[in-house]
């Protein structure tokens, strides 16, 4: 018997698999319309959420409490106004009136500028100023927010000649403390990019391999497949790798945009990111190529996509924070790869995580995958029954 | 089992819900013959070959192809038949050349550019090596089909209506392939429509209603059919067939030319309507040999619910 299975090879022929990978490759690139839909979708999507984050976020209500005048106070709040991000519209007193500023919206922003800050300028001590900011709506204020560090800093700039003037070098001679109220995780336009990103592969990448076998067999090629010594394995693996490529070309164009036109950072590890992101591409195409082992037709794999796509929006974290959800749903959202990705990605896009720190979103996200796989492979048919 | 027995089953049967479609089907093909698969619309021709290697699971019985299981072995059986689907299913969005590339790839053809590239010399597929295929018309899909299943050098072919839409000039050239194939010790399964095709067979299965009626050497065909057949010659046949039509002991009319072949189960029936004619000076009748057409176009007659 081990002579004859020789003839047809072993269980995972690498030939097989990259014969089907190579088709599929060649049939992806002739598909125009599908093709510049993977790459029309990250654009469009990004420019719209864009704009709609970017909705004037000018002309915020701020108010200072000025524990110090000076030259460079006056500076940094004339900054803040020719900026146009922050309306200065008075003066508060202490703690409890900063909180109920900003509680009743009278205030979307406090600069605290602390008692003694002209002198430790002066003395290069890099003095903190303070930034309350009033997350609950993170898409308004962010822009605001992340730009402030920039305007104190180019306000001090021209203060600190003669003596000062070696201070302008090194680190920035005061220190901004952003201080984000109501919504601690800090969501932000800054974090809706990386969501973002996860939700259009989530969409594109399941769709794509939905349709995997449900086209084949609509167009009759299936026969011609199922007649040729082709494993299970070989035709997931094959019909998946090519995509990956997408996706990866998907996540450039969003990191791309997303950089140049809303100054989103990318402080993480390449490697990390890399990691996070082949793994969770892999898995939303597995998600697919169950979907197309189960759907009879093409439109039934759509169908699934969607119903698979809207619980990941939901639960994912990406619209609603993840801690805010009852138990049953966060139990739920942990089964979704969004969740895991979006956890992960925003660390490494925003906090500047590590591989080694990517490793706890990494292992649920290969667990699904084992998962999914087992199922697919299990409900592959290999008869045209 | 006989070594030199390529195709054995017994028993064959599929149902599609409550449809019996292939019903307790055997055959017994041996090396090197051409064997030839008809039947009308329907009966089950394309879901038998299907059982045969492996793509349709039987709803009963057993067989072997190659000495391989049809059920447990479909893999080896894969990698050794050489299968052409009715309807073409190779890549319509790939070119001539890829789809045969994938084909060689997915056996692990050696030398597989230099296989390809002979297969397309052979077909003579080479000046339409990059066109993409669904842009071929039906004659040269159906070559490019046949050349994807052949690529491998199978030892066992099953070819499902090779030549539908091939012009009768390729359709010789696919013929004599056959011929040369089956010399050199391939076997080969074919279903066809054409009786041009069917009497190039060493043994032709003819099946009905998922049953097989019929099943010997080509040579013994007629004979087993069991009809008898008379020539009538003559200037103006029209109302002889017409009138010979309805008559008892006539099963079926035929026109041959410039003559009417009339055929009948019973000869002793067929000589007792045709005596009436005899007496005239003007026809000539005489025996003939019944022929593979008149013999299948008597079981089709039997069996037009094929067509339901
Ligand atoms: N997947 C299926 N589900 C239900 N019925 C089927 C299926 N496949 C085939 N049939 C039925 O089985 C019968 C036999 O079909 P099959 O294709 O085997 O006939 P065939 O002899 O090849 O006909 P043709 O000469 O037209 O190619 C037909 O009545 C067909 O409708
Ligand atoms: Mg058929």
């Amino acid at each position: 018997m081990t002579a004859e299975r020789r003839r047809f090879g072993p269980r995972f022929s690498v030939a097989r698999f990259g014969a089907i990978a190579m088709k599929e490759f060649v049939q992806m690139r002739r598909d125009r319309l599908t093709f510049a839909m993977m790459v029309g979708i990250p654009i469009m999507q990004l420019i719209l959420f864009g704009y709609a984050i970017n909705t004037d976020p000018r002309h915020l209500p701020t108010l200072v409490e000025l524990g110090d005048t000076g030259p460079a106070s006056r500076a940094i709040v004339q900054a803040m106004e020719t900026s146009r991000y922050f309306d200065i519209e008075g003066v508060v007193f202490g703690a409890a009136d900063i909180n109920t500023a900003l509680k009743t919206g009278e205030a979307m922003f406090v600069v605290t500028i602390p008692a003694n800050f002209e002198r430790d300028l002066a003395r290069g001590e890099r003095p903190q100023i303070l930034l309350d900011v009033d997350a609950t709506d993170p898409v308004a204020a962010s822009a605001a927010a992340s730009s402030f560090p920039r305007i104190v800093e180019s306000a001090v700039a021209p203060l600190l000649d003669g003596a000062l003037s070696d201070l302008a070098q090194g680190p920035p001679p005061v220190e901004v403390v952003l201080h984000r109220r109501y919504n601690a995780s800090g969501r932000s336009a800054l974090n809706i990019v990386p969501g973002l990103l996860g939700t259009i592969l989530t969409l594109t990448m399941v769709l794509m391999t939905a349709i995997a076998l449900t086209r084949e067999a609509e167009r009759g090629t299936l026969e011609s497949l199922l007649a040729t010594p082709a494993q299970p394995l070989e035709v997931m693996a094959g019909k998946i790798s090519p995509f990956v490529l997408v996706g990866v070309l998907q996540t450039a164009i969003m990191l791309g945009l997303a950089r140049t036109l809303f100054g989103v950072p990318f402080l993480g590890a390449p490697p990390a990111f890399l990691a996070l992101i082949t793994m969770f591409v892999v898995v939303n195409l597995s998600i697919g190529f169950l979907f197309s082992t189960l759907a009879k037709s093409q439109m039934q794999a759509m169908q699934m996509t969607f119903f698979f796509f809207l619980p990941s929006i939901l639960l994912s974290g990406f619209m609603f924070p993840f801690r805010g959800m009852p138990g049953w749903a966060q139990n739920l959202g942990e089964a979704l790869p969004l969740t895991h990705f979006v956890r992960g990605v925003r660390a490494v896009m925003l906090k500047g995580a590590g591989l080694g720190d990517t490793w706890a979103q990494i292992w649920p996200l290969a667990i699904i995958l084992a998962v999914v796989a087992t199922l697919a492979l299990s409900r592959y048919r290999r008869t045209l029954d | 089992m006989n070594a030199e027995t390529v195709i054995d089953v017994r028993g064959l049967t599929k149902r599609f819900g409550d449809k019996t479609v292939v019903d307790d089907f055997d055959m017994t093909v041996p090396k090197g013959a051409i064997y030839g698969f008809l039947g009308p619309n329907g009966s089950g021709k394309t879901t038998t070959i299907r059982m045969m290697c492996g793509l349709l699971r039987p709803s009963g019985g057993e067989g072997t192809c190659l000495g391989y299981d049809i059920v447990r072995d479909a893999d080896l059986i894969k990698a050794n038949v050489g299968y052409m689907t009715q309807k073409f299913s190779l890549y319509g969005d790939l070119t001539v050349r890829e789809n045969l590339d994938f084909m060689a790839r997915m056996h692990a053809v050696p030398d597989r550019r230099g296989a390809v590239a002979a297969t397309l010399e052979e077909h003579k597929l080479a000046p339409r090596a990059e066109q993409i295929a669904g842009t071929l018309s039906g004659g040269w899909k159906q070559r490019l089909a046949l050349a994807a299943s052949s690529l491998h050098k199978p030892p066992l072919m099953l070819l499902d209506e090779p030549t539908a839409g091939v012009d009768p000039k390729a359709r010789r050239d696919f013929w004599d392939r056959i011929r040369i194939l089956a010399d050199g010790g391939v076997t080969v399964l074919v279903s066809t429509h054409y009786m041009d095709e069917a009497v190039q067979c060493d043994s032709i299965a003819f099946i009905s209603f998922g049953k097989k009626l019929i099943d010997a050497p080509t040579a013994d065909i007629a004979a087993q059919v069991g009809l008898h057949t008379r020539r009538i010659e003559g200037r103006d046949l029209r109302p002889i067939h017409a009138q010979l039509k309805d008559a008892p002991g006539v099963d079926q009319i035929a026109r041959f030319g410039s003559a009417l072949h009339v055929s009948g189960r019973d000869a002793a029936k067929l000589d007792a309507a045709l005596a009436p004619l005899r007496a005239r000076p003007d026809l000539e009748i005489g025996p003939a040999k019944t022929g593979l057409e008149e013999a299948f176009i008597y079981l089709m007659t039997g069996s037009e619910d094929n067509y339901q």
